[in-house]
């Protein structure tokens, strides 16, 4: 009877093993249906307040950068102001309001945890639903693109970091306008992959890897990067490009995330063509 | 006998506040990032059961899932390291008896036996975290250089920590 006892015992471990496995795979794989229970909300809202104290303290170790960062950018924006400039048109100059509308809002956030060592890096925004924030905006800082926002709380937000598995950004290179994608394939968090650009066309290191506006995410034009590595596989069709990221994506502290106000009109649009609404 | 002392649910939470405030934000190009909190599942009592050390091994990789948005992945991972213990106390050489309430640390069971029996466990951790992070074949080489990597740091930490906070014995 002990022998059985023990027998069972023994297995019985070996199960919980298996259920508790079973489990957290469910976890993983399902990662998009827990991002909308309850519980998740619930438990971001704590790990969030619990990473916000302890930013509260480690953000004064990079006050100097920080400082440095936004003054540089303060300074490139105060060059675009109109009072720095001036008009080469002899004709009068008038504003007309009408004429601009804004497409893009920014809203400025704090990171308070940010990781570059796995394999899909997730980084924490002390913003959330209540400050405006939803799932698939975009977030920059002032030296370039950083992530897009894929889950929101109460009061915090979790970002997919472009050092992610699951991180596809449109993007070109700006010389010669031509289309690709970044992706991350793990290792080096300075460098990224540039790929689907034609093998044909001439690439140069050095060149700059902007967004391309295409994505209904992400404004056109902001920086993702310079070209370091041009590589092609013999008989491949396409370029696989290495290039260093123009931000410092293991010393994030201060973002912006970026909301398309035209983002559903252009998905509503797309779901026509999809659908078939619109003769192909 | 005391099967799970105040001391274990203490070093639970100290370690996962070191964890993720401090050794997750190490990274030398990518290649480490020592995983300390193993060592809660290192140091439960030899006696501990079964049932006890796989749950409370999940709950922690849980919470460190939490804080990294990492769903699942730690948890599954430690809980596999946890699975490993029995096997890796064995292959180390267990105790002949427990009655003398030995603890599995350098302390009472010497340098080389924590250094083997916290090899297995580590190799195992690291080995299947990396895999499910990844889970693309193409990675393999990569994920061969994280495992290797992350075990050599993690387990250098861990002896570290060890022989700092070791309970002194008469």
């Amino acid at each position: 009877m002990r022998h059985i006892l023990a027998f069972i015992w023994k297995h019985s471990f070996f199960f919980l093993f298996l259920t508790l496995e079973f489990i957290a795979l469910i976890l993983i794989a399902n990662r998009s249906f827990y991002h909308r229970s309850v519980f998740s909300n619930a438990n971001d809202n704590f790990t969030g307040s619990v990473l916000t104290s302890w930013s509260g303290i480690t953000s004064y170790f990079s006050l100097k950068q920080e400082n440095k960062l936004l003054s540089a950018e303060n300074a490139r924006l105060m060059q675009l102001l109109t009072k720095s400039q001036v008009s080469n048109d002899t004709a009068s100059e008038y504003v007309n309001d009408t004429l601009y509308k804004q497409q893009y809002t920014y809203t400025p956030a704090q990171v308070i945890n940010n990781s570059a060592s796995r394999r899909d890096n997730y980084i924490m925004l002390n913003k959330g639903r209540r400050m405006g924030i939803k799932p698939d905006m975009a977030v920059i800082n002032p030296q370039g693109i950083v992530g897009t926002v894929v889950s929101v709380s109460e009061n915090f937000s979790w970002v997919m970091s472009l050092l992610n598995k699951h991180s596809r950004i449109s993007a070109r290179i700006e010389r010669i306008n031509q289309m690709g994608t970044v992706i991350w394939e793990g290792g080096n968090p300075a460098t990224g992959t540039l790929i689907d650009i034609p093998a044909h066309v001439k690439v140069l290191p050095g060149d700059s890897i902007t967004t391309s506006g295409y994505s209904n995410i992400f404004p056109e034009g902001i920086m993702i990067g310079t070209v370091e590595e041009i590589t092609v596989d013999k008989g491949a069709h396409f370029y696989t490009i290495y290039f260093r990221f123009s931000a410092d994506l293991n010393s994030l502290r201060h973002v912006y995330v970026v909301g398309n106000l035209f983002r559903e009109e252009q998905i509503e649009l797309s779901k026509k063509i999809i659908n078939g609404e619109v003769p192909r | 006998m005391e099967k799970f002392p105040g001391r274990d649910i203490a070093r639970f939470f100290i370690l996962i506040v070191v964890q993720v405030t401090m050794l997750d934000h190490i990274n030398l190009q990518g290649f480490a990032n020592p995983s300390l909190y193993l060592y809660f599942i290192l140091l439960l009592p030899f006696e501990v059961a079964g049932w006890m050390l796989l749950l409370s091994a999940f709950l922690i990789g849980f919470g460190i899932d939490s804080f990294s948005n990492s769903v699942g992945l730690h948890a599954a991972a430690a809980t596999a390291a946890a699975f490993v213990r029995p096997y890796a106390i064995k292959l180390a050489g267990a105790p002949a008896e427990y009655e003398g309430n030995l603890k599995p640390g350098i302390g009472d069971m010497g340098l080389r036996w924590f250094f083997a029996y916290t090899l297995v466990v580590v190799f195992v951790h690291q080995f299947s975290l990396y895999m499910l992070e990844s889970l693309r074949l193409a990675e393999a080489g990569i994920i061969l250089v994280k495992t290797i990597t992350g075990t050599v740091f993690t387990l250098a930490l861990i002896v570290v920590v060890e022989y700092l906070f070791m309970r002194k014995r008469g």
